[in-house]
């Protein structure tokens, strides 16, 4: 049912590299990587069995509605703010229950990866769902190169703190206690679906994605895919996490996607597509984001309105 | 009561214009928005757009309706011959943006739109400050005032304070956090609010003493 399908196949290559073109004009974009002399900085990368058969919504929508609370929680305001992050250079830290402890440059993290195209949907627990053409790689690679302890068995994850470039960091009225933090189960976290993304449409990642690297997690509610990671912990216990620390009876630990278990706000059982305009049709929004088969056995036992 | 400075020169140049031409100024927004959505141009998330920006004009709507009076009070500029404009703007808002949700967002999916009416209290909310609005706006022209009577009339139109109470709080409820644009709707709806329960109060405690020294 899965097979690989470019964006090319899809996106004509003169609109969306016309559309490209004329984004980095309008929105100053730092245009350097995207255009010398007009050649595009294409992400070499190979395709994957894991991407869905579905149509990418287009990369301006994809780049343009994000949440992404660091830069303002509209959804406008992480691509109108994110222009202003430094994400030269970048490093990691990974720490806790690792044989190999230390502070990584992400260069040294991404050098010995084979890049992959995964095409995911995402689904925002707000009810909503694009489809995503990520560049990146399992996120297992990272892990076991680190050495996980006997002892680990969840996986903490950090986000940049620096309220100097990121807007909804500073002053006197904030949403949520920064920094953003999440976490996985050790298990999830090695689950050849769970990817650290560099990029997305074949191209670096866009600061309001999450530059220069973010989880993706496509089985759970967006809000799981940490962005712009700066610290990966392996513990012994279950980490706390953002917006579970915000409205604990709202977001639980997993927030996997499930039709059948509502936000106590809203029901979760259909979504709205991303792209198509007034009269798009909503989706029936499915059991673990439609990887079920895939990652069904990891929940084996556990009752998920529990669990949620 | 403290009255502004000029405020008589105001009221007059008021009382010279005509109220007919407000609606349709007031129904230019609906326009706007409702254009730009079969244009495909209010970004990633229309349908999401519309439905925020006509319940935004809608509350906006109610808040001027509510606050002719204080601002009468206060200052003593009356925009009284308009309110009944704001108030039918602000339920023609109301309905449309009703009419988003119910069509292009749950796209008439009726038995979830069904659950949705009865499980969901923010959804719960706006519905009943949209009922409560009907009769406003169905005894909204002056042979109804005579029917009813001033009396009867005024105390059912005092169904504008709990209308724009829960739509204020169908606002704040419906977002993840604690964005400030919702509040600050919420923080001014109250003050509209506290400006009436004052009065009543003053009002109450005159009408005993009176009594009192009768």
């Amino acid at each position: 049912m899965r097979r690989k399908l470019g964006y090319a196949d899809v996106t004509p290559k003169n609109v969306y590299l016309s559309r490209r073109t004329l984004m980095a004009g309008a929105a100053g974009l730092a245009a350097g990587a995207l255009l010398p002399g007009g050649a595009l900085a294409r992400i070499a990368a190979e395709a994957s069995p894991y991407s869905i058969d579905a149509t990418p919504t287009a990369y301006e929508d994809i780049t343009s509605y994000n949440n992404f609370y660091e830069f303002g929680v509209d959804k406008g305001d992480p691509k109108a703010h994110a222009g202003a992050l430094t994400t030269e250079p970048w490093s990691v830290v990974i720490d806790g229950l690792v044989g190999r402890p230390g502070t990584y440059p992400l260069e040294d993290l991404v050098a010995p990866a084979r890049l992959e195209e995964r095409i995911y949907r995402l689904r925002c627990v707000e009810g909503w769902s694009m489809v995503i053409p990520w560049i990146g790689f399992p996120l297992a690679d990272v892990l076991s190169r680190a050495e996980p302890g006997s002892g680990a068995r969840y996986v903490a994850f950090e986000t940049l703190m620096r309220p100097e470039e990121m807007p909804g960091q500073r002053g006197f009225f904030q949403p949520l206690d920064w920094p953003y933090v999440e976490g996985l189960r050790l298990d999830e976290a090695m689950h050849p679906l769970t990817i650290l993304a560099t990029g997305l449409y074949g191209e670096e990642l866009p600061n309001q994605n999450g530059a220069p690297l973010r989880l993706v997690v496509p089985w759970k509610y967006g809000f799981k895919s940490i962005k712009s990671i700066v610290r990966i912990t392996l513990t012994a216990d279950q980490p706390p996490t953002t917006w579970n620390l915000q409205n604990p009876r709202e977001y639980g630990f997993y927030s996997n996607v499930n039709p059948a278990v509502d936000h106590p706000r809203w029901s979760q059982a259909t979504e709205r597509v991303i792209g198509g305009g007034i009269f798009a049709p909503r989706r029936e929004t499915e059991l673990f984001n439609g990887y079920a088969e895939e990652v069904g056995h990891l929940y084996a036992g556990m009752d998920l309105t529990v669990h949620y | 009561m403290p009255v502004m400075q000029g405020a008589g020169a105001i009221n007059q140049a008021l009382r010279r214009l005509p109220t007919w031409p407000g609606y349709l100024v007031g129904l230019v927004p609906a326009a706007y928005w409702i254009t730009l959505a079969f244009q495909n141009r209010l970004g990633a998330d229309p349908v999401r757009t519309l439905e925020h920006e006509l319940g935004i004009i809608a509350l906006q709507f109610l808040v001027a309706a509510l606050a002719v009076t204080p601002l009468r009070e206060l200052t003593g500029v009356s925009f009284l011959r308009f309110r009944r404009m704001f108030g039918l703007l602000a339920f023609a808002y109301a309905i449309l943006h009703f009419t988003t949700w119910l069509v292009l967002d749950r796209q008439l999916d009726w038995p979830r739109i069904l659950a949705d009416l009865v499980k969901r209290p923010y959804i719960i909310l706006g519905m009943t400050a949209l009922l409560m609005l009907i009769p406003l706006a169905a005894t909204s022209f002056d042979r109804a005032v005579r029917w009813l009577g001033g009396a009867r009339w005024r105390r059912l139109h005092r169904l504008a304070y709990p209308a724009t109470a829960l739509a204020a709080v169908h606002f704040v409820w419906l977002v993840k956090t604690w964005p400030l644009e919702p509040l600050l709707y919420a923080a001014v709806v109250a003050l509209l609010l506290a400006w009436r329960v004052r009065g009543a109060v003053f009002s109450r405690r005159r009408r005993i003493r009176g009594q009192r020294a009768a």
